[in-house]
């Protein structure tokens, strides 16, 4: 099947939501189906091997050596599958809500996937860069009209920090592309060059602050805990579900390959930077009484952990980011959606007026209770293959590093089960007496998230299946160029 | 050729129109006489034209395509003169024609091949814009725009005319080939007075794009004539005030580059940073489009900073995608003023509401401007970055960046103010031109952005 279908199929989906008003969101809602089986399709062709498959390449610009060139390997399969596996689940956590315009919100929801598709599959730098932006409008758009009462503020602070951040990776991939012989954006024409290290060491700085703001890794998270809670959930789950692993995979695709130099001599001040990420993020969701802001903040925390294991750079620490950055979608907007239900019940973001939940609403409980336990990494959940790889990942690059990253994960661990501690358990309150235990969609989306994190938490070989090849290759041609 | 011939016809045409009061027959003529015009210029297109009148014009590619760029982006502002001008006079004809004049000296402008063809083309159009700007007669904005343009435009013309006369000194020509012979024969040893010659043609050219600090004259200029008008100056007018710049750096000057780059390079940095940061305060839509006219002049100078194979390219590239941008927000500009009273952000409150339609072609305007992906605008200024990188200007780009996150401020103010403000107003209704040519703008806005091959392949 040719992959362009699955590239753009979404956009056309996006156009039905706009002409079809009445029924935008079982128009969304199906074409996010139809693009999920397309994914699969793709699947069930693939071949788990480091080679790219797929690959679609014509001519865009001639005149300036732009191809339009994509394909997925192992990697980009991880990536294909997050995408088109979780925005189904997004739209449907907003079929219970009304939402002014919905035809217009589902509309940006599904051009948004297309540019996240491209991002994932893109082979040529200038495909990447464009599809990286054309994710960013759509989100900016769905954050700043249906968002909270700040969002103006908060959504042009957010566009501001990722716009700067890529532009910057505009003029790293202009410079690079001056470099190569023949003139084009090809991804293997980057990965061909041998620039002098110097060149590379601010090259890596025009990639990495584009990524990281997109991460976010500290000093660069300032623009997300607000963005994040003055989102509308839909746009908190495309941001922090799908939308930060752009950053990671660009790191892992454009950053590392491109200028293996550069990363070795920043290396540690990457790494560096996760971990007061972690250590940070950490802190701060102690203290939070907001319950959005509290998970914003875990997810920085996780984030931070994913970027330190691929800074590590060897085979453990790329393919737990893999499979965890696919965990950390599922379970991310798992917890979006609790909160969001939560919040639409007791019209309340504080933790404190909360309490006693699981009294009146069982099903919700357990399944709260089953993506926090994913969320924290227990054993035979789907956070606990993840987090183990990176941290054996991190471990292998310096003990010290991986002590103080494995201690946040227990401060993770106490800070979201006293949160389920004082949402759930205890007394009741007047406020939350009346809660309403769940139903209908959102049974549905709260088991397929279950599921998921059962599942893969058991048996997670497939997933690594997938990568693991693409990943070796990947490592392996970067130690090559350094050896060289 | 013909084309110019046919629009210097044309508007003495338009002229006897009004001189009959067939006020109806007025834009139809014009519109067909200019289409005629444009597939003119079209035929001329790789007839591998040699310089003709004894050297004075050459009707080559470069011609033809900004003839062609400036011609269309003329025809999409006469289309939307249908009511504005009854509006404002009872003496239409005039306008037309006098625009029509403008165009005839930019077309010569867009092709000399001698110097004083230049001069004459620059004082067609100049002349021509003093009226138009100060056009409204009983309105003190308009002629204070008039005369202020007019003693700035009459300041700077002397220095380019100082310019030219001290380069026929020293090169005894004013023919651009043989300038451009003189300059090659000798590697040293040019004469100084040349030299002083480039740097006040450079001047003059500057004052006329707008460029800081020869930028005074922009803002009120633009804020007080009338806003087609202003449309009109900002989009066709500094369209071919580039083109006749790149040509005469491109063909006479390349080969002194060391002498002129750095002070031009200076003042593409002041050009940006003065246009975007005083945008960045402004209330007036009206005036903030006119300060960041004035960044876009700072972009556009990249090419010719940074001259080199791409730079023609890059220039037709980032004019066609800044004027079409700029002919929807001052089409919806003109809308929004008509129907509530004010041109600040303020009026635009609520317009996402309102109308979907101008809301949604104002907002690839302004997309287009700020340079995002899959708009014209983008295509643009990836142009200017990738020639201005050729040349290693790392540090111009960087500074090109803070400027393009600065414009982001003011650009996304507007959408901010159509989709995120709420107003107790009446709905906006659009007239058919309108409706047209913001549909056509904003199709090729997008259509550029995705693919830009359309226009990218023809040099």
């Amino acid at each position: 099947m040719n992959l362009l279908i699955l590239l753009f199929f979404p956009l056309v989906g996006s156009l039905a939501c706009l002409l079809n008003k009445n029924y935008a969101k079982q128009t969304a809602l199906i074409s996010a189906l139809i693009t999920l089986g397309l994914a699969i399709v793709l699947l069930s062709d693939f071949n788990a091997d480091a080679s790219r498959q797929f690959v679609v390449d014509f001519a865009w610009i001639p005149q300036l050596g732009i191809n339009f060139k994509a394909g997925i390997d192992g990697i980009s399969m991880i990536m294909v599958l997050l995408t088109t596996g979780l925005v189904p689940l997004i739209i449907l956590s907003g079929f219970n809500r009304t939402f002014k315009n919905p035809s217009a919100l589902f509309a940006l929801i599904l051009f948004m996937q297309s540019g996240l598709l491209i991002v994932f599959t893109a082979l040529d730098a200038f495909l990447f860069y464009v599809g990286w932006e054309a994710a960013l409008i759509p989100i900016y758009f769905i954050c700043a009209i249906w968002g909270g009462a700040d969002r103006i503020r908060v959504n042009m602070k957010f566009f501001i920090y990722t716009f700067s951040g890529s532009l910057f990776m505009l003029l790293g991939i202009i410079f690079l592309h001056l470099q190569t012989p023949a003139n084009n954006y090809d991804i293997d024409a980057f990965y061909a060059l041998n620039l002098d290290a110097n060149t590379q060491g601010w090259l890596f700085w025009c990639f990495f602050i584009a990524f990281a703001i997109k991460m976010p890794i500290f000093p660069f998270h300032t623009w997300q805990p607000d963005t994040y809670t003055e989102a509308p959930t839909m746009g908190t789950m495309l941001l922090a579900g799908i939308m930060l692993k752009m950053g990671i995979y660009g790191v892992i695709r454009w950053l590392i390959p491109v200028v293996p130099l550069g990363f070795i001599e920043w290396k540690q001040v990457a790494i560096i930077l996760s971990i007061i990420g972690i250590v940070y993020a950490s802190i701060i969701a102690f203290t939070q009484k907001d319950i959005k802001k509290l998970i914003a903040y875990s997810s920085i925390a996780h984030v931070g952990l994913i970027s330190a294991g691929i800074f590590a750079w060897n085979v453990e620490g790329v393919q737990g980011a893999m499979i965890q950055m696919l965990n950390h979608g599922i379970n991310v907007i798992g917890l979006f959606f609790i909160i969001d239900i939560i919040i639409n019940r007791l019209n309340t973001r504080e933790i404190s007026a909360m309490g006693g939940i699981a009294k009146v609403a069982p099903q919700f409980a357990i399944a709260f209770l089953i993506i926090l336990l994913g969320t924290v990494a227990l054993p035979l959940t789907n956070g606990f293959i993840g987090e183990f790889l990176l941290l054996n990942a991190v471990y292998q690059y310096q003990i010290w590093a991986a002590a103080i990253a494995g201690l946040t994960i227990i401060f993770g661990a106490v800070y979201m089960l006293r949160m389920y501690k004082n949402v759930m358990q205890g007394q009741l309150n007047e406020l939350t007496a009346s809660f309403k235990d769940i139903k209908g969609t959102e049974i549905l989306v709260l088991s397929i998230i279950c599921a998921l994190v059962i599942v893969i938490g058991v048996y997670p070989k497939p997933i690594l299946h997938i990568s693991e090849a693409a990943v070796n290759g990947l490592i392996n041609q970067v130690n090559n160029k350094l050896a060289f | 050729m013909n084309s110019l011939i046919v629009i210097s016809i044309l508007a003495i045409v338009v002229l006897y129109l009004g001189l009959y009061k067939a006020k109806n027959a007025l834009l139809p003529v014009t519109i067909i006489g200019l289409i005629g015009a444009l597939v003119l210029a079209i035929m001329e297109w790789n007839s591998g034209a040699t310089a003709i009148f004894s050297g004075m014009m050459l009707f080559d590619n470069f011609a033809v395509a900004f003839s062609g760029l400036t011609i269309v982006s003329t025809i999409l502002i006469l289309l939307l003169s249908k009511t504005y001008f009854d509006k404002i006079s009872s003496n239409v004809a005039e306008y037309y024609t006098i625009i029509l004049f403008a165009l005839t000296g930019i077309i010569v402008m867009v092709s000399y091949h001698n110097l004083t063809m230049l001069f004459v083309g620059l004082e067609i159009m100049s002349v021509s814009l003093y009226i138009l700007a100060g056009i409204k007669k009983r309105d003190f904005a308009s002629n204070e725009a008039a005369l202020k343009y007019f003693l700035m435009g009459a300041f700077s013309t002397g220095f380019l005319l100082f310019g030219i006369a001290l380069i026929y000194g020293s090169s005894h020509s004013f023919d651009l080939s043989v300038i451009a012979q003189y300059v090659i024969d000798r590697p040293t040893g040019i004469d100084p007075m040349f030299y002083v010659g480039i740097a006040l043609m450079m001047v003059g050219m500057c004052f006329k794009i707008g460029a800081a600090p020869f930028h005074f004259w922009t803002p009120d200029v633009y804020e007080g004539s009338p806003t087609l008008i202003t449309a009109f100056m900002s989009t066709v007018v500094k369209t071919a005030g580039f083109a006749a710049f790149l040509r005469l750096f491109a063909i006479c000057f390349a080969p002194l580059a060391e002498f002129w780059m750095p002070a031009l390079l200076i003042i593409t940095v002041i050009t940006l940073f003065v246009g975007n940061i005083t945008a960045l305060y402004q209330t007036n839509f009206k005036r903030m489009l006119a300060f960041s006219s004035i960044s876009h002049a700072g972009y556009m100078l990249f090419a010719i900073v940074a001259l080199g194979t791409t730079s023609v390219n890059a220039v037709f590239v980032y004019a066609s995608a800044y004027s079409l941008a700029s002919i929807i927000a001052f089409a919806v500009l003109i809308m929004v003023k008509e129907q509530t009273g004010g041109e600040n952000f303020d009026n635009f409150n609520g317009l996402g509401k309102r109308n979907p339609f101008l809301a949604f072609v104002l907002t690839v305007a302004m997309l287009s401007l700020a340079g995002i992906p899959l708009t014209a605008g983008f295509v643009g200024k990836f142009f200017m970055f990738s020639t201005a990188l050729q040349q290693y200007h790392i540090w111009l780009i960087i500074l090109a960046i803070v400027n393009a996150i600065i414009g982001i401020f003011y650009y996304f103010k507007v959408i901010v103010a159509m989709y995120f403000k709420d107003a107790e107003r009446k709905e906006l209704s659009t007239s058919g031109y309108y409706t047209f040519v913001l549909g056509v703008s904003a199709v090729f806005s997008i259509l550029l952005g995705v693919y830009p091959s359309i226009i990218t392949d023809l040099f």
